[in-house]
């Protein structure tokens, strides 16, 4: 188990937003979700004008004082997620909004909060991508939310809404989350969903907090806290990071969400999150309208993945069909989930573009037809480009066995200074070709013979 | 001839009791000691001691935690004013300051200064300019003085290449947010006298919220500039003071002479809870 803190509730930040009766009302996305936030007792808010997030800063702009509550444009988002630390720090419940260009800039600080444990809450409104891309809706920053932004060892728990419903109750789960386990939470929603108006029912919830016993309040009759990441002692940080890791450990038990339709009598089944899902929902209609019995698997928390839970869904079909608004990314954990089960298809559009329901009905008949899609295709590979005037480092030549052969080590050569602990002598193990370290023609060509790309 | 009777003990200098008794990491002779005794003297004065977060920088200081017993944040490389700004918005009855050097405020975290300054945030900035990167080994700042020689400009600063020390409070003082901004030293008893007073200064600034304040304190690094102790002190009083001079560079405090105060809480503050309209609390 891990070492989370129980709940407690701080005094001073203990505020509650109008409690009104639900009502049935059309919201814009980025709107609806700045008062979900407003009401689930956010505190403060930090952002800077990006498409296609901006309505979310202009209604914090607005409602934020309004309630007597913090909110600054920052000068930049590095400065916004920073502001976005030193509030959470001070225990205070925070809301950062951006979108794949800010965000890219919020990872320096992401690591730091996740190191020194400061919970809060970031909602990337994701645009299409690399650079500055377009402002078209995009899922292309799957990677970036689930396996990257900063730098070090570490995750945070991703979600992912696939209605604006379902946002607007995720702002209350992700403070909670962000809360209970001391760590950012990131709610990664796309253009379309920042920009459409729906119907929503404004039911609010404003979940207890849970940072009295941390938060940074001014030494005044106790010891003085410190909010940090810096450990500079290796067995001291090592002893952290195993604190961090047992936390992680924690959260991909039990906080994995997932939502299934239409998987009881289901032959083949997409694998879609957000937006993409209510594209699959409604080919899923019209596939089943042809005779394909379709179902939706719809990952809502990314990180953790349902793995499991998908893999036991796979043990049941023919096939899957990964639909993503980008060129293949959670299509690589759906892979990984059901590990070679059954044949795992993919459908995706980037820049801003979205498929449509029929061109996902198109790869369904696909995978339905050949267990593929289109869009695998055989890769042949040719020789890598050359190293010039290194011949010796020519990645199809084997490398050359080190003379004394046992010290993996010896690049750095006899006379070289190490430090006592990377001269552990490392045994040699016999390699296959008997030549060098499997770096070999016969290693590459099975590696070559081992991954043709595509699914089967 | 009357025989005197010897007054009481009286006690008239003594550790400020949120200096920690421990060995500093800091290089024999370096001017970080000094400085955290100033700023532990001062808040100890005004009182502010059980209300003071602080926001460590990084490079030599980052372990000011460990010197100066208050609550710390531990902020980015550069990011320091701005980690300060979400606290003190979230916290404004505390007492927020950071603890900069002159690569982490002047250079990585140019922008996070200059707008916190600009928008008047209510928090004090102890800037150490000791022109060089000390913990990294002693390579060239944008304090750095032409033609001096560190690590990363062996043979001097040239202004070809890597252009002319940066004033940076000079360029903050410029800004209406900025209720006071000062350069002093450590150099001799008199600066260190007179750095005191600008803290003080700098420090009630935030406190009677009339706005941003920084004081830049010239300090010393005998192991980046390759000197003695003594050496880099005559070097700080002879040279470094011909590219930074000492003195009052802003004060628009109420009740100074230029320029005008607007004291108060900014808009977009969280207010206490005690503060808030009955019916909002949970």
């Amino acid at each position: 188990m891990t070492t989370v803190p129980p709940p407690v509730e701080d005094p001073s930040f203990s505020l509650a937003g109008t409690r009104e009766p639900p009502r049935r009302v059309l919201m814009k996305g980025n709107e609806a979700i700045a008062e979900a936030a407003i009401q689930a007792g956010c505190d403060a808010y930090f952002g800077y004008p990006i498409t296609p997030q901006a309505e979310l800063l202009e209604w914090m702009a607005k409602r934020m004082p309004e309630e007597g509550r913090a909110f600054v444009q920052a000068e930049s988002e590095l400065g916004a997620i920073n502001m976005a630390l030193g509030a959470g720090a001070a225990g205070a419940r925070v809301l950062v909004s951006s979108s794949g260009p800010g965000v890219s800039l919020m990872a320096e600080a992401m690591s730091y909060m996740a190191g020194s444990e400061v919970p809060m809450v970031l909602i990337n409104v994701m645009r299409g991508g690399p650079g500055l891309g377009s402002i078209g809706p995009s899922q292309s920053d799957y990677f970036q939310a689930v396996k990257g932004h900063g730098h070090g060892d570490y995750r945070v728990p991703v979600l992912a809404p696939s209605s604006l419903g379902e946002a607007m109750e995720m702002v209350a789960t992700a403070f909670e989350l962000a809360e209970h386990y001391r760590t950012p939470v990131i709610i990664l929603a796309d253009g379309i969903m920042g920009q459409a108006m729906e119907p929503v029912e404004q039911h609010y919830r404003t979940p207890p907090r849970q940072t009295a016993s941390w938060a940074l309040t001014g030494a005044d009759g106790r010891e003085p806290r410190v909010v940090r990441s810096l450990h500079l002692a290796p067995e001291e940080l090592e002893e952290h990071n195993a604190h961090l890791q047992e936390k992680f450990r924690a959260i991909a038990e039990h906080e994995v969400r997932w939502a299934g339709e239409r998987l009881d009598d289901a032959d083949l089944v997409i694998v879609a999150y957000g937006t993409a899902a209510r594209v699959a929902r409604t080919a899923i209609a019209r596939a089943r309208a042809a005779g394909l019995r379709v179902g939706l698997f719809r990952p809502i928390s990314l990180w953790p993945f349902p793995s499991a839970e998908l893999a036991g869904v796979a043990d049941r079909t023919r096939g899957l069909l990964v639909v993503e608004l980008s060129a293949g990314q959670m299509v690589e954990d759906v892979r990984l989930a059901v590990a070679g089960k059954v044949p795992v298809a993919f459908e995706g559009r980037t820049g801003g573009m979205v498929p449509s329901p029929d061109e996902v009905v198109e790869a369904l008949r696909e995978l339905d037809a050949t267990g593929s899609s289109r869009r695998a295709r055989r890769v042949r590979r040719r020789p890598p480009i050359p190293v010039s005037g290194a011949d010796h480092m020519h990645p199809h030549e084997p490398m050359a066995e080190p003379e004394t052969g046992h010290d993996a080590l010896s690049i750095f050569g006899d006379d070289a200074w190490m430090p006592h602990w990377y001269t552990v002598p490392v045994p040699t193990h016999p390699t296959r070709n008997g030549r060098g370290r499997g770096h070999g023609r016969n290693g590459s060509a099975e590696r070559r013979r081992g991954d043709e790309g595509g699914t089967r | 001839m009357t025989a005197t009777v010897p007054a009481a003990p009286r006690v008239i200098y003594q550790r400020p009791a949120r200096l920690t008794d421990v060995s500093t990491r800091y290089c024999p002779g370096c001017g970080h000691g000094i400085i955290h005794r100033l700023v532990a003297e001062v808040l100890e004065d005004l009182g502010v001691d059980g209300r003071t977060i602080a926001v460590a920088p990084v490079g030599c200081s980052v372990f000011a935690y460990e010197y100066l017993g208050y609550d710390w944040c531990e902020a980015p490389h550069g990011r320091a004013p701005a980690v300060a700004t979400g606290i003190r918005r979230v916290r404004p009855d505390a007492f927020v300051l950071t603890y900069q050097g002159d690569g982490d405020l002047a250079a990585i975290g140019t922008g996070e200064i200059v707008h916190a300054a600009a928008r008047g945030e209510l928090i004090t900035a102890i800037f150490v300019n000791n022109g060089i990167y000390g913990m990294t080994g002693g390579q060239m700042a944008p304090t750095t003085l032409v033609g001096q020689r560190t690590t990363s400009s062996p043979t001097g600063r040239d202004v070809r290449a890597a252009g002319y020390p940066v004033p940076m409070t000079e360029m903050l003082a410029v800004l209406p947010g900025v209720a006071f901004a000062a350069r002093g030293s450590i150099a001799d008893p008199s600066a260190i006298g007179k750095t005191k007073a600008y803290i003080r200064k700098a420090c009630e600034a935030q406190i009677r919220g009339e706005g941003f304040a920084v004081v830049e304190v010239l300090s010393n690094c005998p192991v980046g500039w390759g000197m003695t102790a003594q050496e880099s002190i005559r070097y700080l009083q002879d040279v470094v003071v011909q590219t930074y001079p000492l003195g009052v560079l802003a004060d628009r405090r109420a009740g100074a002479q230029s320029g005008a105060a607007r004291p108060g809480t900014p808009p977009g503050t969280a207010r206490h809870a005690e503060n808030r309209p009955a019916g909002q609390e949970a």
